[in-house]
């Protein structure tokens, strides 16, 4: 009973202000996957295939609504997960998909995984006008709320966060020359575009070296020759996990020590810089809106503490520095928060308007001074950039908290 | 250094990936004369299970060893019970089948059992790099094991009598059983052999590239374009070729085709290899009487 | 006797096949349609590596060919949906062919390995700079599903079920007259006796690489109709997963036999959802289980199964009615 009370408390300061916010509705009213007892949520994952390692993405968000179905569910509903697997195919996704909303009837879609997937479905969510929610993809094209009022992103997109590192650049080395390592998709090249777009017309003078890597390549290695021989003092790291540390630990290996900006999606200590070397990973610039699980700093933090004992009681055998459950419990905490003010008003249309009315809203994990902000013409709730460099310990903050 | 000198050194790096794992591949083929699509997650397999080992603590020497006894075990059952009914039938559908089917099964365990989040492999070589660090410690002693691996398998088939039997049950069956050779176990000796020199290859890769149960699936293709470009039956050809193909991929990537289109150029060299010289480049060409 | 029996059962068959959109919801209804897709696909397969005894595992290459064949026709160049079809057609045909001049010199399982490398190398190809501006690189090409026409009282789901239909209907009937012909005889004898049926006067080479190309055609034809289906097209769609996903329907359903490929796609579409509810990993490893296990007991596959136990029956109650007989 206690301890119930303990998490309770871990999610009582984020929805202390979304009280306030949505007036009490004395009617009910139940859209599709949604009654006085439940409420049917979807999600597609890729549990198999090339993309599985993001599976666990879907397995936290199953284990948060276990939590929050012990506590009671979201205004006395129980919620009812489906999570289904489209093992990162399109085709795949469009048969889960329409599986979810026509037969198992949810009522929103949520964190929808990979943005071709996500890519496949936007035209048929927005024309069944169904939730597309806080899809997983830092693409920029879910931001736009007049061709598609039904989508909406979550995680900071990835132009905005090249944006930040190419304005560090103009203003803190504005005669670096540049070097990018990018994957070869929708991903590195929404990155790239960013990237360019934020240094302007300087984008062509400062590159010195673009060079990109497909997925089924063994090893970055022959890149990163490549990009020392270019000349290039800086270096924008647009790799996924796997290949980041490879990356990191073979510019090491070879003496390469440019001012090192490393993607967003690749920032963990654990995950990266743990295996690429963190003599190796001293320096390292990238930008952070969660906390790092690996970061001694929140170790006291009573969010971080909640989160903790969310991981060993409902995921044992995870680790418990796993970011990408940092991700899932910050992502599902905005859900429930949209569902905690839409109330009794249980619609697809109440849906979407309580998500595009978060205002300031903060969640568990996120960085203090990033907090949710959506509104009718603004379909981003997190666009805030913190940015941090890699002390060999862990990233240590500096300069303002950019794009709020 | 010349630039150019630095991705030729680069490429030998990825080859002697490919290098490790073709050998395994020409081990089946010489034992077998079949092209096993499966090597690659037996490899990945065998690699998990060394990691395993060394997550409950046994030493990294002892886990080595103790996993490549487990992989040739593994690789001898695996030939009695799901091949062996399929060798009379000598049709590509029913061995092919078999295989893609190993393929999945593999895969799709390892990644239950062990989930599909990355993970560190150890190394046993000293972390200091040559070259101006353009080869890594790791790399080096990647090298010295295919080398070490290349000679104890010619060797073996070139020397000893069990080598030779091996050779002979694979290409005449019917002539080895007049002679005395038990055919079978030959051939489930072939499976276990090759089943440890995948452990050996996935064990030495997987710090360079990290575990997950995908490590092998697209290193095979190279193997097997390495493999095929050195002579399939050959094991220094494979060796060869496995290193030839690393460069050339890499030399093709940075300045011919663009670094987009490197399986491209293995389906080419595969394509192109078994269409023009099958056997390779030091590979014995076959006569078959009709 | 025995015909009446056949006809009546495919008739009563078609009529269920013709009324099922009024019977189900639109989403069954879409699954139908992928269900007769994959079909058409895995019916060139079995034409391939059944009947020719051409093993590939690069059936998924030319699938791809043919959906972006249609989605570049249909996104740039307006080109209404059904024409994309015959477009997919001759681009795949020509296509394999192609291929298949080749692969001539493969046998068995080094042409498996050429085939697969294809699939594997497929999507980096679809997603090349060189050729960006017409498949829209690793972005792909959003399409829209067609109306149905002349005002027919379908939703877009039932009209692409239907049209489907029809084209499935069309390319059965055209493999079932191509089989059972002196070519299908041809093609055949070529896999089992491949010296004889040289001699015999069969130019093998010719054979084989229009076989290629046809059965190329197939697949083409089931990837327009699936991006149409689908409304996308993208390099993820087309992993070497989708090669497996064929070789998996083709000898499950019986891939000696064209009722096979109706068999193995059903299997295909519907397993997965099934055994997910068992574990998220499942899907993958049951089809690796059943391919062995049905190598292992029934290598003729679901359609051959069904023929046994037809035979076997028949011989049952003729034997009965001999019994009977002699009695009286």
């Amino acid at each position: 009973m206690r301890t119930k009370q303990k998490w309770l408390g871990g999610f009582a300061a984020a929805i202390a202000l979304a009280l306030a916010v949505g007036p009490a509705q004395a009617q009910k009213k139940y859209g599709p996957g949604a009654s006085d007892t439940e409420i049917k949520i979807g999600n597609v994952n890729p549990y198999s295939g090339p993309a599985s390692a993001y599976g666990s993405i879907g397995k936290g968000i199953a284990s948060y609504w276990k939590l929050v179905n012990d506590l009671g569910g979201v205004n006395g509903r129980k919620v009812n997960f489906i999570t289904l697997d489209d093992g990162y195919s399109p085709p795949r996704t469009v048969e889960q998909v329409r599986r979810l909303v026509e037969q198992e009837q949810v009522l929103l879609v949520f964190q929808s995984l990979g943005t071709p997937g996500n890519t496949a479905i936007h035209k048929y969510m927005n024309a069944r006008k169904v939730p597309q929610l806080f899809v997983a993809t830092g693409a920029t094209k879910w931001n736009d709320p007049k061709g598609h009022p039904w989508t909406m992103g979550w995680q900071p997109n990835y132009q905005a966060e090249a944006k930040a590192y190419a304005a560090y650049i103009l203003k803190n080395l504005p005669k670096a020359k540049i070097g990018v390592l990018y994957q070869n998709d929708d991903y590195g090249k929404d990155y790239l575009k960013g990237f360019r777009d934020g240094l302007g017309s300087k984008a062509d003078s400062m590159i010195v070296k673009e060079v990109s890597y497909e997925v089924t390549d063994p090893t970055v290695d022959s890149q990163i020759v490549t990009l020392k021989g270019s000349g290039a003092d800086a270096f924008f790291n647009i790799t996924t996990p796997k290949f980041a540390a490879q990356a990191i630990r073979k510019a090491h290996e070879i003496g390469w020590k440019p001012e090192h900006f490393l993607n967003n999606v690749s920032s963990s200590i654990d995950n990266v810089l743990k295996p690429a070397g963190f003599e190796a990973s001293k320096g390292i610039i990238s930008s952070l809106y969660l906390k790092d699980a690996s970061d001694p700093q929140w170790h006291n933090d009573k969010d971080y503490k909640a989160w903790l004992e969310w991981m060993k009681k409902y995921n044992p055998g995870v680790s418990t520095t796993d970011a990408f459950y940092v991700y899932a419990y910050a992502v599902s905490s905005t859900l429930h928060q949209v569902l905690l003010q839409c109330g009794d008003d249980l619609t697809r249309e109440n849906v979407m308007r309580q998500a595009a009315n978060l205002k300031n809203i903060q969640v568990p994990m996120l960085l203090p001074g990033v907090h949710l902000h959506t509104s009718p013409k603004d379909f981003a709730p997190i666009e805030a950039i913190q940015l941090g460099r890699f002390d060999g310990k862990r990233y240590v903050e500096f300069g303002d908290v950019l794009g709020q | 250094m010349d630039a150019f000198l630095l991705q030729v050194l680069s490429g030998l790096a990825t080859g002697g990936i490919y290098a490790s794992l073709a050998l395994a591949v020409v081990m089946i083929y010489k034992a077998t004369h079949v092209v096993n699509f499966a090597q690659g997650e037996m490899a990945m397999f065998s690699t998990y299970l060394a990691w395993q080992l060394i997550q409950w603590g046994m030493p990294y020497w002892g886990a080595f060893f103790l996993t490549l006894a487990i992989s040739f075990v593994g690789g001898v059952a695996i030939e009695r019970i799901v091949i062996r009914p399929f060798e009379s039938h000598d049709a590509t559908l029913s061995v092919v089948t078999v295989f893609i089917g190993l393929f999945l099964i593999l895969n799709s365990l390892a990644g239950w059992t062990w989930e599909y989040t990355l993970k560190s492999f150890p190394s046993p070589f000293p972390a200091e790099a040559y070259l101006g660090g353009y080869l890594s410690g790791h790399q080096a002693g990647l090298f010295a094991v295919v080398l070490v691996t290349l000679a104890i398998v010619y060797a073996f088939f070139r020397f000893t009598p069990l080598g030779l039997a091996m050779r002979a049950a694979a290409e005449n069956p019917v002539s080895s059983r007049l002679v005395g050779i038990r055919v079978g176990w030959m051939l489930a000796l072939g499976w276990g052999l090759a089943a440890a020199l995948g452990a050996v290859a996935g064990i030495m890769v997987a710090p360079l590239v990290f575990l997950e149960p995908n490590m092998m699936g697209f290193v095979l293709i190279y193997a097997f374009a390495g493999a095929l470009l050195g002579g399939i039956d050959n094991p220094w050809g494979a060796v060869i070729g496995g290193f030839a193909m690393g460069v050339l991929e890499n030399i093709m990537g940075v300045y011919v085709v663009g670094t987009e289109l490197k399986l491209t150029v293995a389906l080419v060299i595969i394509i192109g290899v078994l269409v023009v010289k099958p056997a390779g480049m030091f590979g014995r060409t076959v006569v078959t009487r009709v | 006797m025995k015909p009446d029996w056949r006809i009546a059962a495919l008739a009563a068959g078609l009529i269920v096949v013709c009324a099922l959109p009024f019977l189900v919801s639109d989403y069954r209804t879409f699954q139908f349609t992928l269900v007769m897709v994959y079909a058409i696909a895995l019916l060139g397969l079995n034409i391939l590596t059944g009947f020719n005894g051409q093993f590939t595992l690069g059936h998924g290459a030319f699938y791809a060919i043919g959906s972006y064949t249609a989605a570049i026709l249909m996104a740039h160049y307006n080109v209404p949906y059904w024409a994309t079809l015959p477009a997919a057609a001759a681009v795949c045909l020509a296509a394999g062919f192609l291929f298949g001049l080749p692969a001539l010199r493969l046998e068995g399982l080094f042409l498996a390995l050429a085939t697969l490398s294809l699939a594997v190398a497929m999507p980096s190809i679809l997603k090349w700079k060189g050729i960006e501006q017409w498949t829209g690189g690793v972005q792909g090409i959003v399409l829209i599903k067609p109306e149905a026409p002349f005002g027919l009282p379908l939703n877009q789901d039932e009209w692409l079920y239907y049209f489907t239909l029809a084209v499935a209907i069309l390319m059965f009937v055209l493999a079932w007259n191509l089989l059972r012909g002196r070519v299908g005889r041809a093609i055949v004898a070529i896999r089992d006796q491949p010296t004889a049926a040289r001699a015999m006067g069969i130019n093998s080479a010719i054979y084989k690489s229009v076989t290629f190309g046809v059965s190329a055609m197939y697949a083409g034809v089931a990837g327009a109709l699936g991006a149409i289906a689908v409304q996308f097209v993208a390099p993820d769609s087309f992993q070497v997963g989708l090669s497996f996903v064929f070789l998996i329907g083709a000898v499950i359903g019986g891939i000696y036999s064209i009722s096979g490929a109706v068999f193995g796609a059903a299997f295909v579409l519907f397993v997965p959802h099934i055994s997910e509810g068992i574990s998220r990993a499942a899907p993958q490893a049951i089809f690796g289980a059943f391919l062995i296990v049905f190598m292992f007991v029934m290598p003729v596959g679901i359609a051959g199964f069904l023929r046994l136990a037809w035979d076997w029956a028949r011989r049952r109650i003729q034997r009965s009615s001999h019994v009977t007989g002699e009695a009286s």
